[in-house]
C-alpha cells in the first residue's frame, strides 16, 4: 500500500455567510487508510465532509481528490471523479419510492453495460454483502434504520469507489448493530482497498475502525490533534484532545 | 500505482483447440472498469460456438473485485447454458478469498430473486374494497377529530393558534387575491363578450349585466375562487403536513401531548373558511366590473344603466347564497387538504400523491357540493 495522497486538503476556509467555520485547514487522506474526522457537536465535521464530496464549494482553498480540484475543474471531470466516490448519509438517503434492490440497481444500471441478468445478480452479492440478501424488494420504509444504514452502504459501493464517506454511521443504531457495522467497514476496507473517510464522534468505534484521526476544533476552528486514535488517547498534551479521548477522567486533566 | 490509463488494461485471449476446447487467458484486471466489456464480449463470441468445455486462466489476474466475480459467475451461467464444463486455473490466493467471500460457489445457483409475485384477481379486489372503506373510516374519523377540534375552539377561543392562523390568512387570502382579481375580471369580461353576441341580436344588450352578475355571484364567483384556493392552499397543507409527517414532526407534537389535529388543521381550516367568502366578494366585483367594461366600450351601455340593471337582478339572498357556498367550498378544501396531508406514509413519492391527491378531491368536493346546493335551492328556493 503506497502512501499516496488520494485526498488533499489545502488551506480549505468553510463559511456561512460571515461565520467562519473552519479556518484554514489542511491535512492529506492517504490510499488504502480509515481515515476519521472527530469533534465535537458544532465543530464542522459535517461541514468539512460537505466540501470534501463537493456539495458546499470552498470559500478559499482547495480539496484535491486523486489529483483533481474539485472546485476549479470543469462538469465533466467533476462527474469523474465523483464516480470515484461514494457517500453514505446520515439518514442512508434511500429512495423510498424505489425497493432496496433498485435503490442499488440505480448507479449500475447508469453507470455500467452490464445485461440485466448479470446486474440482478450484482445486486444480490452488494446486498448479501451487507447482510440485506432476503430483502431485496422490500421498501426502505418497511426495514429497519440499521438495515437502511447498511442498504445505503451496499448503494454508495455499488460501483466499487475508491474512496467511501461515511457521516456519522454509528447515529441511531443501537450497539450491536454499530459494532457490526464497524465490523463491516474494516472488513471491506481490507479486502476491497476501499479508503474510508468517516466522520463521527463515538468514541468506541473511532477506537476500533479507524487507523488515523484529526480532530477539529470549534474554537480554533482548525485541526487540534492528528494521528493514531490510541496513540493521541494515552499520550496527547492538548487537554481538548484527551477529554474527548478520555471522558471520565477528564475532570482530573483539565483542572 | 494504478494510473488512469491502466484502468482499462484488462485483455483477455480465447484459443480453441481441435477437441472443443477454449481457453480463456485473463491478464490484468479485472473489477468495475472492464467486467461488462468481459461479459458482453464473450456472449457474442459464444453466439454461435459450441464449446465443449472452458478454461479460464487466472494466473496473469492482477487486480479482482466483485465485479470480477460477477463476470467469473456470468461466464460460468453462459457455459452452462452451452452444457460445457467451467474450470478455473492458476486461481492466485486473493482471488480465492474474493470468490469464497462472495460464496461464488453457491451464487450461479440460486434462482435470480424472485419479483413479489401479483396476487390474484380476487385478493386484489377485496384488498381494494378493503382500502376503500378503511378510506372512508378514516376521513370520518377526521371529520369528526376537525369538527371536535372546531368545538373546543368555540368553547375556548383562546385555544386557537391565533399567530398560526393569521399567516395562514394571509398565505390563503391576501397572497391568492392578485390572481383571483385578474381571473375574475377576465372571466367577466368573456362572459359579457360571449353573452353580447346573442343578445345583441334581439336587442337586448342591458341583459349582458343581469346574466355576468346573476351567473357570478351564485355560481361562477363561489366555484372558481375555491378552485384557485383548492390548487393554491389546499395542495400547500397537504404538502406541509405530509412532509412534516414524514420528519416525524407529527410525531413530535403528539407525543408532546398536542392534539395534532387542533394544532396542525383547525387553524388552516378556520383561516380558510374566514378568508374565502372575501376572496370571493372580490370575484364577483371584479367580473361585474369586467362585464361593464363589455358593455360600456362594446355594447354602447352606459355606466349607469349598467349598475342599474345589476342592482335590479341581484337580491341580496344570491350574495349571501354564494358566499355562504363558499364559506362550505372553503371548509371541504382546507378539510380535505390537512386529511390527505395526515395520510401520508414513507416518503417524498407519498407527498407527492397526497399533494396531487388533494387538489382533485378538493376540485371533486367543490362541485359535488354545488351540484347538491342546485338541487336544495331548485326545491326549496
Amino acid at each position: 500500500m503506497g502512501k499516496q495522497a488520494l485526498i488533499q486538503v489545502k488551506h480549505l476556509v468553510a463559511k456561512y455567510g460571515e461565520d467562519v467555520i473552519l479556518d484554514r485547514i489542511s491535512f492529506d487522506i492517504y490510499e488504502g487508510e480509515i481515515f476519521v474526522v472527530l469533534g465535537g457537536s458544532g465543530c464542522g465535521k459535517s461541514t468539512l465532509l460537505k466540501h470534501l464530496i463537493g456539495l458546499i464549494p470552498p470559500h478559499s482553498g482547495q480539496v484535491i481528490i486523486d489529483g483533481y480540484d474539485i472546485s476549479k475543474c470543469d462538469e465533466a471531470t467533476l462527474k469523474g471523479v465523483l464516480r470515484k466516490i461514494g457517500v453514505l448519509y446520515q439518514s442512508a438517503a434511500l429512495f423510498g419510492s424505489m425497493t432496496l434492490a433498485e435503490n442499488v440497481a440505480l448507479p449500475i444500471k447508469e453507470y455500467t453495460a452490464l445485461p440485466p441478468e448479470a446486474i440482478t445478480t450484482l445486486v444480490r452479492m452488494k446486498l448479501d454483502l451487507v447482510n440485506l440478501g432476503a430483502y431485496e424488494n422490500h421498501l426502505p420504509s418497511e426495514i429497519s434504520g440499521g438495515m437502511k444504514k447498511r442498504a445505503g452502504l451496499a448503494r454508495a459501493m455499488a460501483l466499487n469507489p475508491k474512496i467511501l464517506f461515511f457521516d456519522e454511521p454509528s447515529a441511531g443504531l443501537d450497539p450491536v448493530t454499530s459494532v457490526d457495522l464497524d465490523n463491516l467497514i474494516i472488513h471491506l476496507n481490507k479486502s476491497l482497498g476501499t479508503t474510508m473517510v468517516i466522520v463521527t464522534h463515538e468514541l468506541e468505534s473511532i477506537l476500533s475502525v479507524a487507523h488515523r484521526v484529526i480532530m477539529l476544533d470549534k474554537h480554533s476552528k482548525g485541526i487540534i490533534a492528528d494521528g493514531d486514535p490510541k496513540y493521541l488517547r494515552d499520550h496527547s498534551q492538548n487537554p481538548f484532545v484527551s477529554k474527548f479521548f478520555n471522558p471520565q477522567t477528564a475532570g482530573e486533566i483539565t483542572a | 500505482m494504478k494510473t488512469a490509463e491502466d484502468l482499462q488494461s484488462c485483455r483477455y485471449e480465447l484459443s480453441e483447440n481441435g477437441e472443443g476446447e477454449v481457453t480463456l487467458r485473463i491478464q490484468g484486471q479485472l473489477d468495475v472498469s472492464n467486467s461488462a466489456a468481459l461479459i458482453n464480449g464473450l456472449s457474442e463470441w459464444f453466439r454461435d460456438r459450441q464449446p465443449r468445455a472452458l478454461i479460464v486462466d487466472l494466473g496473469a489476474l492482477t487486480h479482482f473485485d466483485d465485479f470480477g466475480v460477477l463476470a467469473l459467475v456470468q461466464t460460468r451461467r453462459l457455459m452452462a447454458e452451452k452444457e460445457a464444463t467451467f474450470h478455473l486455473e492458476n486461481v492466485g490466493d486473493n482471488v480465492t478469498q474474493m470468490l469464497s467471500f462472495f460464496h461464488f460457489d453457491s451464487l450461479s445457483k440460486k434462482p435470480p430473486f424472485a419479483k413479489k409475485r401479483r396476487p390474484g384477481m380476487l385478493i386484489r379486489l377485496g384488498d381494494g374494497t378493503i382500502h376503500i372503506a378503511s378510506e372512508f373510516r378514516s376521513l370520518a374519523t377526521f371529520i369528526g377529530a376537525v369538527c371536535l377540534g372546531l368545538l373546543h375552539v368555540c368553547r375556548h377561543p383562546r385555544s386557537l393558534r391565533t399567530d398560526d392562523t393569521f399567516l395562514y390568512m394571509q398565505k390563503t387570502g391576501v397572497d391568492a387575491l392578485p390572481i383571483i382579481l385578474l381571473i375574475s375580471f377576465l372571466v367577466g369580461l368573456i362572459m359579457a363578450f360571449t353573452a353580447a353576441v346573442q343578445l345583441e341580436q334581439f336587442g337586448a344588450n342591458i341583459y349582458v349585466a343581469s346574466l355576468v352578475s346573476l351567473m357570478m355571484t351564485r355560481e361562477l364567483g363561489p366555484i372558481m375562487t375555491a378552485i384557485i384556493v383548492a390548487g393554491r392552499s389546499g395542495s400547500a397543507f397537504a404538502a406541509e403536513i405530509g412532509t412534516m409527517k414524514v420528519s416525524e414532526e407529527v410525531d413530535a407534537l403528539f407525543t408532546m401531548g398536542f392534539d395534532t389535529v387542533r394544532f396542525l388543521a383547525v387553524p388552516k381550516i378556520v383561516a380558510t373558511v374566514l378568508v374565502v367568502p372575501l376572496l370571493t366578494l372580490f370575484s364577483d366585483l371584479f367580473a361585474i366590473l369586467g362585464g361593464l367594461v363589455v358593455g360600456v366600450f362594446m355594447l354602447d351601455l352606459t355606466v349607469n344603466s349598467y349598475v342599474a340593471q345589476t342592482v335590479k337582478t341581484l337580491s341580496l339572498f344570491d350574495v349571501f347564497f354564494g358566499l355562504s357556498k363558499s364559506a362550505i367550498f372553503a371548509f371541504l378544501i382546507a378539510w380535505i387538504g390537512c386529511f390527505r396531508g395526515f395520510q401520508v406514509k414513507g416518503g417524498a413519492a407519498s407527498v407527492g400523491e397526497s399533494t396531487t391527491s388533494a387538489v382533485v378531491s378538493g376540485i371533486f368536493l367543490i362541485i359535488l357540493s354545488d351540484a347538491i346546493f342546485s338541487v336544495i335551492l331548485r326545491y326549496w328556493g
